[in-house]
């Protein structure tokens, strides 16, 4: 169970393996690019930076898709907020949310009217959402 | 061995490079469009074959990642489930295997060939479910109740509803995979988005319900309980609260379910008893519900409408529509715009802030469409979790 967990949560081995393979070749590709453009063997080294470099985005757009799939694993959890408020002055405090809250329970008396006892008035999460518009 | 090539291996693969590029391409222009002319005929001829098969293997692979996804919401599900219970309860004997059980039960709809009756043998079965889950609560922590209990019986249906989901999704997939039928993969592929949106919906609903926080549905009875605030309230029937409050120079029966526990009530049983109880002098009755919201809708808008707002398999609304019938009784509704994922995770900030707007409606329509002195009935319809009263 929690290794089945960890696979989903993590990129899997063997593409990583794959990817870090075909970065290497890519590398070497390209040092030998280098070596034949010396000997002035520009055409040959044209073909192998140009194996060089193919091998080289294949490889990172591969880790990035697959970093995306991780991301997309991902389940944010928002942090939900109490708002509390004094009926009689109107004092507003906000906290984390506790499990014994709930909206309508009387907390300990408001710091600024010693008779008053506070309420929790709204227990909710704040979203700042990317949402694209598809205003029409 | 090293990695690091010599120059002597670099010399040789440079020269037989420079050998077969030109092998290759021949030298001319004629050797490319020859190539070229052979590559396209090539893909034409395997995607005259083989088209459809690439197409499905294509969306296999597309289910499987989502279907990964859909274990792994499941499994955290189940986990928190496991904990929540062991955390709350803290349980003598291990749990996990009797959450196991729970999280495969199935609820199997009465017969339909003759309907008449048949709303009483559905709230039958609902209620057997219900209890029965209660009861299984019970029994892995004995000394769980009241509140609690009901956000663990809530817990353990979201959990059991992830695992159905999973469940059915795995059962198309593996089936398509099986047959190699583009129209099982395809039929999957097109509902999947909707079904993820659900099952992550339904992840946070865990999280929600395990902790006790309010959920974008729970916005009806926030209403219900910021209207009856203050005033004196009684049970009126198995998990609803009713208070009678002074509201425009009217009376309004203020109901909702019982909170701060996740729970729903029988609204429409609570509601049949305060008609009776009012021998059906009621001159409205006002539903106020978490209601879906279309593409392009904001999050949070309220509307107003007629017809009773209240979702679920049916039974309640049935319940309330023929009470209202029977005393000629108008109803209105009024609905707080969201879409699934928002109605069963916690509360956003937009709903919490569309219950003044709702309140202010309600006000709107008794004055507009009620006289003085006149006794009206308004129902915070949805899930009480984290709303007290």
């Amino acid at each position: 169970m929690t290794q089945n967990q960890t696979a989903a949560n993590k990129i899997s081995t063997y593409i990583l393996l794959i990817v870090v393979t075909v970065m290497g070749l890519a590398i070497v590709s390209i040092f030998s690019a280098i070596y034949a453009y010396t000997l002035d063997q520009t055409i040959e080294a044209g073909f192998l930076a140009l194996i060089g470099a193919f091998g080289l985005a294949l490889s990172g757009m591969v880790l990035y898709q697959s970093k995306r799939r991780v991301d997309a694993m991902k389940i944010e959890a928002p942090k939900m907020m109490t708002y509390i408020e004094c009926k009689n002055c109107g004092t507003k405090t906000t906290r984390e949310f506790q499990r014994t809250d709930f909206v309508f329970k009387e907390l300990d008396v408001c710091p600024k009217c010693p008779e008053q006892k506070q309420m929790i008035v709204g227990i909710y999460k704040e979203i700042k959402e990317k949402e694209k518009t598809y205003a029409i | 061995m090293t990695l690091i090539p010599t120059n002597d291996m670099i010399s040789q693969l440079v020269s037989n490079l420079s050998i077969r590029s030109n092998q290759f391409f021949g030298g001319g222009g004629d050797g490319w469009t020859s190539y070229i002319g052979i590559l396209m005929y090539g893909v034409i001829f395997v995607m005259m074959f083989y088209g459809q098969r690439l197409q499905v293997h294509m969306m296999i692979k597309d289910v499987e990642g989502s279907l990964h996804k859909l274990k792994f919401i499941k499994e955290e599900g189940r986990k928190t489930a496991i904990e929540t219970l062991k955390d709350v309860g803290k349980p003598t004997t291990d749990i996990t295997s009797r959450v196991d059980r729970c999280l495969d039960y199935f609820t199997i709809s009465p017969q339909s060939m003759d309907p008449a009756g048949i709303v009483a043998k559905l709230d039958h079965i609902l209620d057997v479910r219900d209890q029965r889950i209660k009861d299984d609560v019970k029994l892995m922590i004995p000394q769980c109740e009241g509140d609690q209990l009901n956000n663990m019986e809530n817990t353990l249906e979201a959990a059991m509803a992830l695992n159905y989901i999973y469940k059915v999704v795995r059962h198309y997939y593996i089936q398509g995979k099986k047959t190699m039928s583009l129209y099982v993969i395809m039929q999957l592929q097109m509902i999947l988005p909707i079904v993820m949106k659900e099952a992550e919906a339904y992840g946070a609903a865990l999280k929600a319900f395990s902790q006790g926080q309010p959920i974008g549905d729970s916005v009806g009875p926030l209403i219900a309980g910021k209207l009856m605030y203050g005033h004196e309230v009684r049970e009126v029937y198995k998990d609803c609260v009713v208070a009678t409050v002074p509201f425009e120079g009217r009376t309004a029966i203020v109901m909702k379910a019982k909170g701060p526990g996740g729970n729903v009530g029988k609204p429409g049983d609570a509601i049949e008893t305060i008609i009776e109880e009012n021998e059906g002098k009621i001159a409205m009755l006002i539903m106020i519900d978490a209601g879906l919201k279309l593409e392009g809708e904001n999050v949070g808008e309220v509307s107003e409408g007629i017809g009773s707002a209240i979702g679920g398999p049916g039974v309640d609304a049935f319940k309330i529509e023929e009470k209202l019938v029977k005393y000629k009784i108008p109803i209105n509704a009024i609905i707080i715009k969201q879409d699934i994922g928002d109605a069963v995770s916690p509360m956003r900030k937009e709903i919490h802030e569309a219950a003044d707007k709702a309140i202010e409606l309600v006000r709107e329509l008794v004055l507009e469409r009620t006289k003085e002195n006149d006794t009206l009935v308004i129902f915070g319809v949805g899930n009480s979790i984290g709303i007290g009263q």
